[in-house]
């Protein structure tokens, strides 16, 4: 296998709050090949999307700080570029869409502008190739009758098209990576699924790399190759969807698939996780997840569980489920 | 109507103080684009033998103590006053709203030396500001504009600073970093569009302020220069007059009411409209 597009290594990222540092991301690792679509779950607060915005490096510089680690982006490590090396990998390399596109678009220039103003400045096109190269990418995008309604502005777009508009914009100057931080937790559930298939889309069509966040098992069951689950700042399991989500080792994410909604299911209340995720200042010790874990044993109060690979590419961090697995793989 | 071109758009309704504003603007910028033709007899033309003749048929707003016609001046009069109101408030918008913009989005020292400037200017009453500045400068309406400038950009650098602070962790703007822009770029193309609204309804009811202060400058003798027929000078010269000949003060008076009512208007109504709350 070639090296992979995007390789983080033990990424740590700090918050300096009343001079106490806070881990708020201990030593996350994953990788992204080019083609493949990653989706990052947690719970909110687990620290998914700051990884996302530390690899693009655009944390808050005053509270936020990559404490170690490296991000291997095309051969180049970006925890080390200087901001004018970041700013041609932003928008030109690497893409990000966002949660409510409502707001990530600027309220009062029109949406073709929007659109064209990253290929004038990135792939130094005249305005003129710039509006027939933004039209072309509303028509990818799905947008009905793009010639006119590259004129409008975004509170003339309903939320489905806003999004799509936000992916044109995020895919302007074609970035071999996107990042789509929850691209359809604001949109209805039919146009979730058209947003995703066109996600896909994208992905077969220009062999797009895609790390989907997201807190949504059945949006990564439908969309993803390969699923990392965070917790409080860590990641607790990855490997293959088809793997963690059939054979979960993590009692967090037997948990969480455990919580999803079905609809052959009885009505009632659907199961929830007892208890809170923890907060940066008052992690738990050992593994983070042992308060709320009806497995945890005395080990997990006080050492932190390594990732332990149990089959190819799958790997978990839990003190009772891993062994137990690899001495069923064993037999 | 073709299919597919049905706008589901509520049609737009303009404010009612909005159309009264523009219609009295819109009234002022005529008088003093046809003055020649609408005044009745030259402004400073002097006709000792009709001194401080009320009003009658031939000068409806009557002479002046030199047998000026008092109405004809009025009408030339806007053509200084709107000019004054409005090049007294295109310098402070400009310099205002770009300072303001680069100390709220650079924040820190900048913002820290800026804000302090202004609040310096703010300390000083605006009036005796104002005043001293014409006094080195010496007197005239390019004095007036100077000073203007040197005093008014203050609110609006605050005004655009603290729509900046806000702006500057808006969502669109994190979208803006994520495509690579630069931070100039984001802060006059992204930042400043949206932050101007309240910054250009303001400034229409400063032109009020500073077509009040140009006048009050010139009926000092510090501002527009007689002979000139200017509603501030006017009001001056006449005061002499005001138990006799009421009429040579009470018409420019009413005419600077007018046209600050109609600018006021005009704030109220774009406020409404482009929904700023004050």
């Amino acid at each position: 296998m070639s090296a992979p597009l995007l390789d983080i290594r033990d990424l740590s990222i700090e918050a300096h709050k009343d001079g106490e540092r806070l881990g708020i991301v201990e030593r996350v690792s994953f990788s992204v090949a080019t083609g493949e679509i990653l989706g990052l779950v947690g719970e909110s607060g687990s620290g998914k999307t700051v990884t996302c915005r530390a690899l693009m490096r655009l944390l808050p510089t005053r509270s936020l700080r990559i404490s170690g680690g490296k991000i291997e982006f095309a051969g180049r490590n970006l925890v080390t570029a200087s901001e004018a090396e970041m700013r041609h990998i932003r928008g030109a390399r690497i893409g990000m869409i966002f949660q409510n596109p409502a707001s990530h678009l600027d309220p009062v220039m029109r949406i073709g502008r929007q659109i064209g103003e990253s290929l004038v400045l990135h792939l130094q096109m005249s305005p003129r190739e710039a509006k027939a190269q933004t039209i072309e990418l509303l028509r990818q995008v799905g947008i009905p009758d793009p010639q006119r309604r590259a004129d409008d502005f975004p509170h003339q777009f309903s939320g489905g098209m806003r999004q799509r508009a936000m992916i044109a914009l995020a895919l302007a100057c074609s970035p071999e990576l996107l990042i789509a931080d929850e691209p359809t937790t604001a949109l209805d559930v039919t146009v979730q699924a058209q947003i995703l298939r066109l996600l896909v889309e994208l992905r077969d069509k220009r062999g797009l790399s895609i790390i989907l966040i997201t807190h949504d098992l059945g949006v990564v069951a439908q969309t993803c190759d390969s699923v990392a689950v965070m917790y409080a700042g860590r990641i607790c399991e990855k490997g293959p969807k088809r793997d963690v989500l059939a054979e979960p080792l993590h009692p967090y994410t037997s948990r969480l698939i455990a919580c999803q909604p079905s609809a052959s299911a009885e009505a009632g209340l659907l199961p929830s996780i007892p208890g809170q995720p923890p907060s940066p200042s008052a992690w738990p010790s050992g593994c983070r997840f042992h308060p709320r874990c009806e497995r945890a044993i005395g080990l997990c109060r006080s050492s932190a569980p390594e990732l332990v690979t149990v089959r190819s590419n799958h790997v978990a961090a839990c003190h009772v489920t891993a062994p137990a697995r690899l001495a069923d793989e064993a037999a | 109507m073709k299919a597919g071109s049905i706008s589901l758009a509520m049609p737009v309704r303009l404010p009612v103080p909005l159309i009264l504003g523009l219609c009295i603007i819109g009234g002022a910028v005529i008088l003093a684009l046809f003055a020649p033709f609408i005044a009745p007899y030259d402004p400073i033309l002097q006709d000792t033998t009709n001194t401080l003749k009320p009003p009658s048929r031939a000068h409806p707003f009557g002479t002046d103590n030199f047998g000026r016609d008092v109405f004809s001046r009025v009408i030339w009069g806007t053509r200084v006053d709107l000019q004054m109101g409005l090049i007294g408030v295109l310098f402070p918008f400009i310099i205002g709203n770009t300072i303001g913009a680069i100390s709220g989005y650079v924040g820190g020292i900048v913002d820290t030396i800026f804000m302090r400037i202004v609040d310096i200017v703010l300390a000083f009453p605006f009036l005796v500001l104002m005043l001293a500045i014409i006094a080195i400068l010496g007197p005239g309406i390019g004095s007036f504009y100077i000073a203007m400038a040197l005093v008014g950009w203050v609110s609006y650098a605050r005004l655009i600073r603290a729509q900046t602070l806000v702006l500057k962790h808006s969502d669109f703007v994190t979208a803006a970093r994520s495509l690579g822009f630069s931070h100039g770029r984001i802060m006059f193309r992204h930042i400043v569009p949206n932050a101007l609204v309240a910054s250009i309804v303001f400034s229409m009811s400063d032109v009020v302020l500073v077509i009040l202060s140009g006048a009050a400058v010139s009926y000092l003798g510090l501002g527009v220069q007689p002979p000139t027929a200017e509603w501030g000078i006017m009001i001056a010269e006449g005061q002499n007059f005001i138990t006799t000949a009421w009429w040579i003060t009470t018409f420019p008076g009413l005419a600077i009411v007018a046209l600050a009512f109609g600018f006021s208007m005009m704030a109220d109504g774009l406020g409404e409209l482009l929904g700023v709350r004050e």
